[in-house]
């Protein structure tokens, strides 16, 4: 078990590597180094000679990946590329460009996401559950058609419109909660009550529909035939036997999601004015901020990369004929 | 005319012409022919299709572009203007050109907010002033109005009763030939659900599409039945283009893909070694990096390029066309992964099957193992992919729209319309009518879309087969 | 949903129980209810909050409070005047000339040589408490070498146990002068002082080889600057090559505010950047407040600095202001509040609907939002709404001292250039793009079309008949008319382009214009662009881009037509024209040009016009210089924004003032009220939710009906 989790994250090198000299590649086609100076810089009354300094002193006035001018491991290594991306493997993510120390900027932002992330997720977990649950219950009645009707036309409506609605009809209308804004503490959940309430509502559709599959799946199989014919009411085949076993799809799914929870929701975050991650990294592409875009990316894949691994062990855990190798 | 081809068009037609040929080919093979047969016979599914037909189809007419002529140029020696525009924009021509001066409400003969008007006798008020176009041929809106639009309205429904009738007629009456039957019973058998296809679904649908559009062709040159936006542009007019830039995601995007994804998993899942490996590799980067970021990307890289060769962009039509071919290749690159995983672990289990073993036994071609054992088996993996991921990708264009890495702002689409809608609802009195038509023109393509999707997915797939057997 | 309805239902049970509490929707801590605190948003993160670096309106409305120049706006009176701040008085510059001979004040610019400016400071300034500061029992700075222990635990500002304060001296004004050229900072300004502050560029020369330790400090003190010197402890000196009567204006930004050693020394300390304490996000000022909060992602909190020296509120206004209360608290020891907290809004309808619910107590008016706000009444006046009016809201207006102008590249070879063909084109595009209805529909008839490069309230402006621009406009019964488009086509006709097609090929001329893309409401204005030019029969083709995109082009001369604005540094012509100044092409010279105009008596003029006083003489060569650019046209004129705001009845002393940034200090607000007010505005509408909630129950009780069916099914 050990050495297979060390052989999977060794495997992870070398996708790492891909994944920072796509990200080097596709930024610097679009940015050059003088583009990020002048955004930095600001607009008024910029010099050539300023735009000079600021790339000497942040270390982009080398060559990008090849430095032809340096000998031997010095044309590798002299190279904007290898200066910025080494340390990231070591999870030093440095100074932003604009002089912010980017992990204690994540390890600020990270809370407010999960504090929308994890109450969704459990919530919606619960929600979709029984919702799926019930609709298997009462299968082929006009209880499940319609239950399935409803999810399909929840799933059908663009994200976009929860929010907007949600905005205009409890926050503006109905003054319940406050439009937009976050705090830290307990103060905070006045605030996450809508995100949280629109993320779940949005979800409910595409999640029950696909666990009403996977728990009709198994009401169709034979054990839980056999525990109908033993005269078990349905009550408690649902409840004992097709939930416990259903569950394990289900919670093998989420895991490789768990993660990926920190990275927070970009478009919840940025209409509820929440500084999370998701935002973090919506504001770094706009502000061209490559340091910070390159700390997210890689931080993204690490933790996607880990999902993975998670997936694989749950695996295990929850069905010993699985072998890791 | 003096047609003029954009690359999605081009594409589209490919497209086209690849469902026909398909179509044809399945037509004589009973294998295939067999869950299509299925998926006409949900009911559901054939209520989708018929709206999907209609959607389709103005996204078609909305594909064929050309250069108008231009209006003074003389007869025998034309001259054509520099616009493109499409066959769906001419026959729209009456809505099109109505543009008003700001925001009027749906059916209204007033602007929606008061300008200063300067009086004949020098001073100066405040009115609401009228259209120049919605209603304009009213003499008295105050009185005239309703009775107007309901006159409209019932001679709509008339007309939609008319052509729906006439429609069931030759329809029944073609099948009642067909099937050697009398017109009666044919009528009856489809009216008491007795024919395998839902026929009487596929007529009540059709019942309310005609109704529609008849009521839209009364109503919509003489007012604006959805209002009109900022600029006084017709809302309606702005909804049915977007139904053209909703299409070209939902379908380019995976197409454009298509070709890389299947080569690649079966591929990897065929001769599994370094190959394997090296698949797994590029799918496995691809799926860390954020898709976001990926798209922003390469939505910038686009804008650089078109910024250095300004000359191969002359119109903005092309630019808008370009971004958007480019937004479903980018879009393509970030989906493409799931299917390529789908597809290697099928082939991996196919591969194992005795008929494959026995063929590579007689060393057949790999090449033709390929294409003759494993391909038509995996299939269905990919048509369901496709059908599926439409209404996502329908979806995702909107969310684009607001990071502002979506279509060309110039372009009508539905994430543009709900991107500006949303400022809009912090007015008062609140400017509804672009969020309410890009709401319901969406939901009508992406509901009857999910809904097509499981009728074949429950077709196709064959452990939801087995499901529904249960 | 239900997670919602659940806190929401405890909250109801509470909130019945005490229903005076604050509303629901309250985003501020109840512990803030009734406290003079006062509200405000920030939509853009401020970059630098360090004094040198700053130079944008969102870094200012932070700094601006907390860091004191010498000199400010005198915060009524009008036109915009310069008063002292920490000064004694505002500084007269002494002339001299190459023989260090002293010249009397009127003495001509080319006599001049260098002039001086000697400012004296008030004594008795004191720093806000700070960490910097702070000396142990023996009198050694605790925290100005730091060990990594020390440092453990701690992760902000406020995390530093101990505080200090000093006295505010001359030589922190001659401090900060120098970091201006620091090789580690980045002053947007230090290319002009480097022209104008005798000395500055020897500075940078020495500074780039001194002795920097590894966090970047160098210790200015030991390096001398020529042009500026500390004459005693209270008084220094500046040296300006020539005459140059803007640099007072100068004088009245941040760059040139105090900038204590200390501070540096305490920043610049290995690990203090891997905890963002930096003096980019910790300022260190004498001001009337403090930055106590800096989460440039949330929140930005200032508090009043216990320290402050206490300016009293002017005595004097502007005819009108006593009336209209402003003058009510004159005298008195300012400031009047003791907090003021703004939030981060991204998104303009949260915080327009904030601002409704009375959760700020000022905002702008967004176009989309203006139709609620604002009504023009019969006059043409702009006035609130009856809904506004009801709750008792105020409107203010004021034109800013701001450009927006659609430019031509000169240096293109369809609409740039000297030949008159060119010109005509320009002058034919001029009439054709209606800027009065671009103001009336995107900017909601606020703005002013502009007649010249010169706003209103800019010395050098002219109003009425005088003041319209002769090649664009008629004068017709007392106010300006935009010629007919009918004259715009003779125009174009004889530059060679009839219907808008070139004489010669036929072929239609397309012109292209370069734009910013600013998301869904530019596809609008970029659509009426091309309306406007359709009027004339040009194709215009729009390429809009990103803003660093549309830079490059910029400086590389690649666009054609590109819309622009400027926003004033000070209220000085000099400010505008230089715009249009051959020596600052954007593309030769890398100046603020962005048209490449380069005319060469205009030139001459401005050199003329640049170093003179405000007389009948500079008003002269304006006007010809004016006349120069109208001709050419290089610019349309485009259109000075009118800057609205709105604000609560809470708040008072409020005049808009565009110069000052500086204006935190003069506010008031009536907390009691606002708590009132809030509280009346914001009772929760509970009864839709809770019919919702009912409705769920009615639908689930025919599924009870089915599932008592299904057990007994089951039970057979």
């Amino acid at each position: 078990m050990i050495a297979y989790i060390i052989r999977r994250l060794l495997y992870a090198i070398p996708i790492l590597i891909g994944v920072n000299i796509l990200t080097f590649a596709l930024f610097f086609v679009v940015n050059t180094p003088d583009d990020m100076a002048r955004m930095h810089l600001g607009d008024k009354r910029v010099t050539e000679e300023a735009i000079e300094k600021w790339k000497a002193n942040l270390g982009y006035d080398k060559p990008l990946f090849w430095n032809a001018e340096k000998d031997g491991a010095g044309q590798f290594t002299d190279t904007i590329f290898y200066t910025k991306s080494i340390r990231l493997f070591v999870f030093d993510f440095g100074l932003s460009d604009n002089g912010r120390n980017i992990a204690h900027d994540i390890s600020q932002r990270m809370w407010p996401s999960l504090a929308i992330a994890v109450p969704s997720l459990l919530v919606g977990l619960l929600l979709n559950i029984t919702f799926a649950l019930t609709m298997v219950f009462f299968r082929a009645t006009y209880i499940d058609t319609a239950g399935v009707v409803l999810c399909v036309i929840l799933m059908s409506i663009s994200s976009l419109f929860y929010i907007i609605g949600g905005q205009f009809l409890i926050g503006k209308m109905l003054n319940l909660v406050p439009i937009s804004g976050y705090d830290t503490g307990l103060e905070a959940i006045k605030f996450l009550i809508l995100p949280v309430a629109i993320s779940i509502i949005y979800s409910i559709g595409s999640g029950s529909r696909w666990y009403r599959t996977i728990f009709l799946e198994e009401s169709g199989k034979e054990y839980v035939r056999t525990a109908r014919a033993k005269g078990l009411s349905e009550k408690v085949v649902m409840g004992r036997h097709v939930l416990r076993n259903a569950l394990i799809p289900i919670l093998t799914g989420i895991v490789v999601l768990l993660p990926l929870l920190f990275m927070g929701s970009l478009i919840i975050e940025s209409f509820f004015g929440i500084p999370g991650l998701g935002s973090y990294t919506i504001d770094a592409i706009n502000q061209q901020d490559f340091a910070i875009v390159r700390s997210m990316v890689f931080l993204g894949s690490v933790l996607y990369i880990i999902g993975l691994l998670l997936t694989d062990i749950s695996y295990t855990l929850v069905d010993p004929r699985v072998r890791l190798n | 005319m003096n047609l003029v081809l954009l690359w999605t068009d081009m594409l589209v037609f490919l497209l086209v012409l690849a469902i026909i040929s398909f179509v044809l080919v399945a037509r004589r093979r009973e294998h295939m022919r067999a869950p299509w047969r299925q998926v006409a016979r949900s009911r559901m599914g054939m209520a989708a299709a018929v709206i999907l037909v209609v959607y389709v189809a103005i996204g078609l007419l909305d594909s064929i572009h050309f250069h108008p002529r231009d209006h003074d140029a003389s007869a025998d020696q034309p001259r054509y203007s520099a616009d493109v525009i499409s066959v769906f924009d001419w026959i729209m021509d009456p809505v099109r050109s109505k543009v008003e001066k700001t925001y009027s409400a749906p059916f209204a003969t007033h602007l929606y907010a008061k300008e200063t008007v300067r009086l004949p006798d020098g001073t100066q008020d405040r009115i609401y002033p009228r259209l120049e176009h919605g209603g304009a041929h009213l003499s008295d809106p105050e009185t005239q109005r309703l009775t107007d639009i309901a006159t409209r309205a019932g001679m709509g429904l008339i007309y939609a009763l008319v052509i729906w009738l006439l429609a069931v007629a030759v329809l029944v009456g073609w099948q009642s030939r067909g099937l050697q039957q009398p017109f009666r019973r044919r009528l009856a058998d489809i009216f008491k659900r007795r024919t395998p296809v839902p026929w009487d679904v596929i007529i009540y649908t059709g019942a309310v599409v005609i109704v529609f559009i008849s009521l839209a062709t009364q109503l919509a040159p003489h007012y604006h039945i959805f209002g009109t936006d900022k600029v006084g542009a017709d809302v309606f007019y702005q909804t049915l283009k977007s139904i053209r830039t909703g299409l070209m995601i939902g379908t380019l995007t995976t197409l454009i893909m298509l070709p890389f994804a299947l080569f690649l998993g079966l591929a990897a899942g065929y001769f599994r070694g370094w190959v394997d490996d090296v698949v797994q590799y590029t799918y496995t980067t691809l799926v860390s990096i954020p898709g976001v970021l990926l798209i922003a990307a390469a939505i910038l890289l686009l804008q650089v390029y078109m910024s250095n060769n300004p000359e191969q962009f002359s119109t903005p039509e092309n630019r808008a066309d370009l971004r958007l071919l480019f937004l479903c290749l980018i879009l393509g690159i970030t989906s493409w992964t799931s299917l390529c995983r789908l597809l290697r672990g099928e082939t991996l289990k196919l591969r194992d099957i005795e008929y494959v073993q026995a063929a590579q036994a007689f060393g057949v071609s790999h090449m033709t193992i390929l294409t003759r054992h494993i391909l038509p088996n995996v299939m269905h993996i990919v048509l369901i992919t496709v059908v599926l991921d439409f209404s996502a990708l329908v979806l995702a264009e909107a969310v684009l729209s607001y990071i502002n890495i979506g279509v060309d702002p110039s372009m009508n689409s539905w994430g543009n319309m709900i991107n500006s809608a949303r400022l809009e609802m912090a007015r008062d009195p609140v400017v509804w009518w672009s969020l309410a038509a890009a709401f319901i023109f969406m939901l009508g393509l992406v509901l009857p879309a999910n809904l097509f999707s499981d009728a074949v997915r429950d077709a196709f797939d064959p452990r939801m087969r087995k499901l529904q057997n249960n | 949903m239900p997670s919602g309805l659940k806190i929401l239902l405890t909250l109801l049970t509470l909130g019945l129980g005490a229903c005076e509490q604050a509303p629901w929707n309250n985003p501020y801590p109840a512990s803030e209810s009734g406290q003079p605190v006062y509200y405000d948003m920030f939509s853009e993160r401020p970059k630098h909050l360090d004094p040198v670096s700053a130079y944008s309106a969102d870094e200012y409305k932070f700094i601006g409070q907390i860091y004191e120049p010498p000199l400010q706006y005198h915060f009524l009176k009008r036109p915009y005047e310069l008063t002292t701040l920490t000064a004694e008085s505002v500084p007269e510059p002494m002339l001299f000339d190459a023989d260090d001979e002293r010249l009397p004040a009127d003495a001509p610019a080319d006599a001049v040589d260098y002039s001086v400016y000697r400012v004296s400071i008030k004594p008795g300034i004191e720093y806000q408490p700070h960490p910097a500061f702070a000396r142990d029992a023996d009198g050694n700075y605790r925290y100005h070498a730091l060990e990594k222990s020390e440092l453990e635990g701690i992760r902000e500002l406020s995390d530093f146990e101990h505080h200090g304060t000093r006295e505010l001296t001359a030589a922190d004004y001659v401090y900060q002068i120098k970091r201006m050229v620091h090789p580690r900072r980045y002053s947007p300004i230090a290319g002009v002082m480097s022209k104008h502050i005798v000395g500055l560029p020897d500075l940078k020369e020495e500074l780039k080889s001194a002795p920097m330790d590894l966090n970047g400090y160098i210790d200015l003190r030991n390096h001398d600057l020529e042009g500026v010197q500390v004459i005693d402890r209270y008084t220094y000196e500046i040296r300006v090559n020539g005459k140059y009567p803007q640099f007072n204006y100068w004088l009245a930004m941040p760059f040139f505010a105090p900038m204590p050693w200390e501070a540096e020394r305490f920043y610049n300390q290995t690990g203090m950047n891997q905890r963002n304490i930096v003096l980019d996000w910790y300022p260190i000022g004498t001001g009337a407040f403090m930055l106590t909060e800096n989460n440039p992602n949330l929140r930005m909190v200032m508090e009043r600095n216990p320290n402050y020296w206490g300016e009293k509120y002017p005595t004097e206004g502007m005819p009108g202001d006593r009336e209209a209360g402003l003058l009510d608290d004159a005298g008195k020891t300012m400031p009047f509040i003791d907090k003021a907290v703004y939030s981060l809004e991204n998104e303009s309808i949260p915080a327009w609907n904030k601002f409704l619910q009375g959760y700020y107590d000022v905002s702008a008016i967004s176009s989309d939002s203006f139709d609620q706000a604002v009504n023009f009444n019969a006059q043409g006046n702009a006035e609130l709404t009856p809904q506004m009016k009801r709750k008792g809201i105020n409107l203010l207006k004021a034109v800013t001292t701001s450009s927006y102008y659609l430019g031509f590249n000169m240096l293109d070879s369809v609409v740039g250039g000297d030949s008159e063909q060119a010109r005509l084109l320009r002058r034919a595009i001029s009439i054709a793009i209606d800027y009065e209805e671009f103001i009336s529909i995107f900017q909601n008839g606020r703005g002013i079309a502009a007649q010249g490069p010169l706003p209103p309230g800019i010395f050098g402006h002219r109003e009425g008949k005088a003041g319209i621009n002769p090649y664009v406009y008629d004068w017709e019964e007392g106010e300006p008319e935009r010629k007919s488009i009918r004259e715009a086509r003779e125009l174009l006709a004889e530059a060679g382009y009839p219907n808008g097609r070139n004489r010669e090929s036929g072929e239609p001329l397309t012109l292209y214009f370069d734009t910013l893309d600013r998301g869904p409401d530019s596809k609008a204005i970029h659509n009426w662009y091309i309306k406007q030019l359709d009027k004339l029969g040009i194709r215009l083709v729009v390429r809009s881009t990103d803003y660093n995109r549309f830079r490059e082009k910029m400086r590389k001369g690649n666009a054609q037509m590109y819309f622009w604005g400027w926003n004033a540094d000070y209220p000085d012509p000099e400010n505008f024209l230089f715009l249009l100044y051959g020596p600052n092409g954007k593309v030769l010279h890398g100046g603020e040009n962005s048209s490449n105009y380069d005319n060469s008596e205009f030139d001459r003029l401005f050199e003329q016009m640049r170093n003179m006083d405000n007389d009948d003489e500079r008003q002269a060569i304006i006007d010809k210089m004016v006349e120069i650019a109208r001709r050419d046209a290089p610019w349309l004129w485009g259109f000075h924004p009118v800057a609205y705001t709105l604000h609560h009845q809470w708040y008072s002393n409020a005049k808009p003032n565009l110069m000052a940034n500086n204006t935190l200090k003069y506010k008031r607000i009536d907390a009691q009220q606002r708590e009132r007010l809030r509280a009346e505005w914001n009772e929760p509408v509970v009864w839709p939710v809770l019919t919702v909630i009912g409705l769920l129950v009615l639908a689930i009780l025919p599924a009870i009906r089915v599932y008592r069916k299904r057990e007994k099914e089951a039970a057979l």
